[in-house]
């Protein structure tokens, strides 16, 4: 790892860090890369990924399908699987860098510390096992107690608190709604109390009217427990509802980390500017503009800034020079050669 | 085709192509080598060794391998070296045909019963299971002795080809299932093709993979099936195939009387064959199925 | 278990018993022979046997079938005396009956084939499994090839080498047979034991080369699971490696697996017929082989109905397990 990539990465977690809100970072990923390898060379599916979690806050990840976001939540889990390999970077959690963890450390860190919400939470839950079989596995292999009234006691809470009845404990997934699987699922990610939870699209499979009562729930339970919160996904909509703050991913890389207010309101990046007005708003109703141009191969990624090929500002620097993501207004990084770094920060 | 003859770049550039074809799918590769090798003994070897071998008492019996017997008599004087030589190129083209047979079968049932669905699915799907469970050989074995009399090698293929449908049409069934549904063929549905059209345009091409690793299985299951009549003694009767050659040493008690060079060389060739056949079969799997390759 | 998918499983029994009988039946006939009966005039013409006793043989034989009568009638009889396993009287070794002959015979195979049988399955299946994981030992990739070259050998073929080295050159076991000559089936531990020591050389012929079947099976079913959210989701919670591996990963690939079982089995009976044959074993492969020899026709058509309906038992066994181990099959059809 290149000596500026740690600095640039501390440099920026400590502007956001030092803005003196009293919140402190839980979760702080420095420069993470993955990649695939592939017959046809490696494929950089997370290229230099650097953003800080503050304890309780909800953070939204968005972007294109492929752009990485994914990738980013198995690798924080150290669950990236031949032919992928994570070649980078670091993530503290509270100080330890659990991508440096030996596997029986990670193991016990998984679902105690920091919690994952599969993509494709519909097919998550074991079809042969009951819920409550499923829940209890995942405390058997983490020390916690599993037999008696308190145990019962406790899946029974779990349950509630998630909002389902009591009597799913007993049952076996193909018997649940779509949304009461998903409701196990988060069940089973929080019954440990975790610091960090991930959730990659939960609710992708769902029908909106379950989505927002999934969401809601998740919302709840995330102040209830204090935990910091990754929400990945395509949904704007969502995003608004939910996060705190939304980074935007493009081709394996954050091009806009922003308060949510201020990204509806003022897209900095041109990506995030197109992205915000394709969205179709209450004035255009139905209106979806798209982005014109295709994301960019990632196995033979444009040289200069990934977004360059698309981008309507696109200027000659911008085809030699990797912008790097940088404070460019308070409280916001952007990787975008065309702003001046805000200076006074750093 | 055209008959401009190649130039050697275009040539060049063509073996390269096959070479690294081979080198992405070794099992493939490997499979084929050996059937090729197969397909030589049986080309190259009648140049070399006459066919009055394979007739009874042409050589002393129970001669062990030796220079004028490369590998060796059996109990009524036959050349072991001949009835390889002779006998492997007829099991080959029994599984071929009655392979052939099964996979035209199991196409027409299984793309009918996939594409149509609903009471023709039953009914295929139904008798491919049906069949499947009950063993084939025994079928086979009320068969051949019902119509026993001079069975030619023709008679043999045929016969095998009655059981080897069945694979050929479950898998190509669930193939033609799970394609039906997609992009490309609803869009041909909707621009007023028609059934056999979509079949044979739009869902062939893309389950050619499928239908190589079918055809190759049928084959190897016919061969096994006939190899198994024959070692029964329901086989024909005066050819050298590699079944009947089991049989006879069988019925001489080969073993017994230590007689190795008669029985192990056509065992040799068997399980040169299904060896080859497999990896064939499983080489296509990964090339219809790349998610194998990864965990190979 | 609900009665729906009972009485399906119910029916496709019933189905290949109808198809094993028919087939006896109707394949006979088409010929536009009658085999049986030829048979009996040529013994007749030989007189190998005694025109006495053929005489006899045909009369009985003539009178059981009505062949007077016709087609449709005839079949109805014949389906009668079937599924009262009535299958008339042999033709070489008269007056025994057929089904006797079988009954004594078929123990043998049930319990070689069904020992077996089970064992390469789940020998086979723990085998693949283990192929597919990222964690296995080292071992299993190296026995991995040549388990998968003996499964390309039919297992007959397996049991002749096997007989050529481990009976006929070192003499570890016994050459063939199913127990020591001279001796008579009992239930005596000596008899067991001895049957056992029988036994090993073909079960292992069954199993070595079954083996590598259905682990390659069981490897890729074991891929295709491994792939499944649960399975991502089970190692998000932070399970070890080894109950993700046993409960959530191969407790869901031996679902399709023991379908495949359930296919197979017909296969797996046709290889220990002549698994039989090669080792003299005293069931039902070697009683067809004899009378395949003599065209015995009464016998052959026996014992193929037997063998088809023992395999529809088992099958029909098999798919009520199914539910046990898969609680979602009862619930999605019927
Ligand atoms: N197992 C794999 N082998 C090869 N490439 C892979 C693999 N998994 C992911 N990739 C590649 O990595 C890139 C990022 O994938 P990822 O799943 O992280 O995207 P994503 O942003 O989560 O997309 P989506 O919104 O569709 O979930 C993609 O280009 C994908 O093709
Ligand atoms: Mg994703």
């Amino acid at each position: 790892m290149s000596d500026t990539s740690v600095r640039l990465g501390k440099t920026e977690v400590g502007a956001v860090g030092g803005r003196g809100d009293g919140t402190e970072v839980v979760l702080d990923v420095r420069d993470l890369r993955v990649s695939y390898v592939t017959p046809r060379g490696p494929i950089r599916a997370v290229n230099g990924v650097s953003f800080a979690l503050r304890r309780g806050e909800a953070f939204g990840l968005v972007g294109e399908s492929g752009s990485g976001k994914s990738t980013i939540a198995l690798s924080l889990m150290q669950l990236i699987k031949p032919p992928g390999r994570i070649e980078g970077g670091q993530a503290l959690l509270d100080g330890t860098d659990i991508l440096a963890l030996s596997e029986e450390e990670m193991q016990r860190v998984r679902l105690a510390e920091i919690a994952l919400i599969t993509q494709g939470a519909m097919n998550s839950l074991n079809p042969v096992m009951r819920i409550r079989e499923q829940i209890i596995d995942a405390w058997k292999d983490h020390g916690e107690p599993v037999n008696g009234r308190e145990a019962e006691e406790r899946i029974h809470h779990l349950l509630r608190w998630v909002g389902l009845q009591p009597e799913v404990a007993r049952m076996y997934p193909h018997e649940l709604s779509g949304g009461m699987k998903q409701r196990a699922v988060i069940a089973i990610a929080i019954s440990l109390r975790p610091k960090v939870i991930i959730a990659d699209e939960p609710t992708s499979a769902l029908d909106v009217v379950v989505q927002r009562q999934i969401m809601q729930t998740l919302r709840r339970i995330q102040r209830d427990l204090g935990a910091a919160v990754i929400l990945i996904g395509h949904d704007m909509g969502l995003m608004a509802q939910f996060v705190d703050r939304l980074g935007v991913m493009y081709a394996g890389k954050l091009v806009e980390v922003s308060p949510i207010r201020e990204m509806f309101r003022d897209p900095i990046h041109p990506y995030s500017q197109l992205l915000i007005a394709s969205l179709p708003s209450l004035a255009k109703k139905g209106q979806f503009l798209g982005i014109p141009g295709l994301p960019p191969s990632l196995l033979d990624p444009p040289l200069g800034c990934p977004f360059h090929p698309r981008c309507p500002y696109a200027m000659e620097r911008c085809r030699v020079e990797v912008p790097a993501l940088e404070l460019k207004r308070p409280n916001r990084l952007v990787a975008c050669h065309l702003y001046e770094r805000e200076e006074g920060q750093a | 085709m055209t008959a401009v003859p190649l130039s050697l770049e275009q040539a060049q550039d063509r073996i390269g192509r096959v070479l690294r074809g081979l080198r992405t799918y070794p099992m493939l590769s490997a499979g084929l080598m050996l059937i090729l090798l197969v397909l030589l003994i049986s080309l190259i070897g009648p140049l070399f060794v006459p066919r009055e071998g394979v007739q009874v008492g042409s050589a002393p019996p129970d001669q062990r391998p030796s220079r004028e017997y490369l590998l060796g008599t059996d109990t009524v004087g036959r050349q072991i070296l001949a009835i390889i030589i002779y006998g492997t190129p007829l099991t080959l083209q029994i599984g071929l045909i009655a392979g052939a047979i099964g996979l035209g079968v199991g196409m027409i049932f299984g793309f009918v019963a996939g594409y149509y669905g609903g009471a023709l699915d039953h009914l295929f799907r139904g008798a491919a299971d049906v069949f499947l469970t009950v063993p084939g050989l025994l079928i086979l074995v009320v068969i051949a002795t019902t119509f026993k009399g001079a069975v030619s090698v023709m008679t043999q293929a045929l016969v095998v080809s009655a059981l080897a449908w069945m694979y050929p049409t479950r898998t190509i069934r669930s193939q033609v299932l799970s394609m039906r549904e997609r992009g490309y063929v609803q869009l041909a549905k909707l621009s007023g093709m028609s059934g056999p059209e979509i079949i044979v345009k739009e869902l062939m091409p893309n389950l050619l993979p499928y239908l190589a690793a079918s055809f190759v299985s049928a084959v190897s299951a016919a061969i096994l099936a006939s190899i198994g009549l024959e070692a029964l003694g329901l086989g024909p009767q005066n050819e050298p195939t590699l079944g009947m050659t089991i049989y006879w040493s069988l019925y001489y008690t080969s073993v017994l009387r230590n007689l190795w060079w008669w029985w192990s060389p056509p065992i040799v060739m068997i399980v040169i064959i299904f060896v080859g056949l497999f990896l064939i079969s499983a080489g296509l799997d990964q090339v219809a199925n790349p998610r194998l390759r990864r965990a190979a | 278990m609900p009665l729906g998918y009972l009485l399906r499983r119910l029916t496709v029994f019933l189905l290949i018993v109808w198809v094993a009988a028919s087939v006896n039946f109707f394949i006979p006939r088409l010929s536009g022979a009658d085999p049986v009966r030829e048979r009996l005039l040529q013994m007749a013409a030989v007189g190998g046997t005694g025109t006495g006793t053929v005489e006899e043989v045909v009369k009985s034989y003539q009178a059981k079938f009505g062949l007077d009568k016709p087609l449709w009638q005839q079949y109805l009889f014949y389906l009668a005396d079937m599924v009262r396993f009535d299958f008339g009287v042999s033709i070489t070794r008269f007056p025994n009956s057929v089904a006797g002959m079988i009954l004594d015979a078929l123990p043998w195979t049930l319990v070689l084939v069904t020992v077996a049988t089970l064992m390469a399955f789940a020998i086979g299946s723990l085998f693949g499994a283990l192929v597919a994981w990222p964690r296995a030992p080292r071992f299993v990739h190296v026995l991995a090839p040549p388990l998968l070259t003996l499964s390309a050998i039919p297992y007959y073929l397996l049991g002749l080498i096997l007989v050529y080295f481990l009976a006929f050159t070192w003499r570890i076991f016994p050459l063939g047979g199913g127990y020591k000559v001279g001796t008579q089936p009992s239930w005596s531990w000596a008899f067991i034991q001895d049957a056992a020591y029988h036994s090993i050389l073909p079960a292992l012929s069954i199993i070595l080369s079954g083996v590598g079947f259905w682990a390659l099976s069981m490897r890729g079913m074991m891929v295709t699971t491994q792939g499944e959210d649960y399975v991502t989701f089970a190692e998000a919670k932070g399970l070890r490696p080894r109950r993700i591996f046993l409960r959530y990963a191969l407790r869901n690939a031996i679902l399709p697996q023991t379908t495949a079982l359930a296919l197979a089995l017909g296969h797996v009976v046709s290889g220990a017929v002549l698994v039989e044959i090669v080792f003299g074993y005293p069931g039902v492969g070697n009683l067809l082989y004899q009378a395949i020899r003599t065209f015995d026709y009464p016998i052959i058509y026996g014992v193929t109905f037997m063998v088809i309906v023992a395999i529809g038992l088992a099958t029909l066994i098999l798919d009520l397990l199914l539910p046990v181990l898969d609680p979602r099959i009862t619930y999605h059809r019927t």
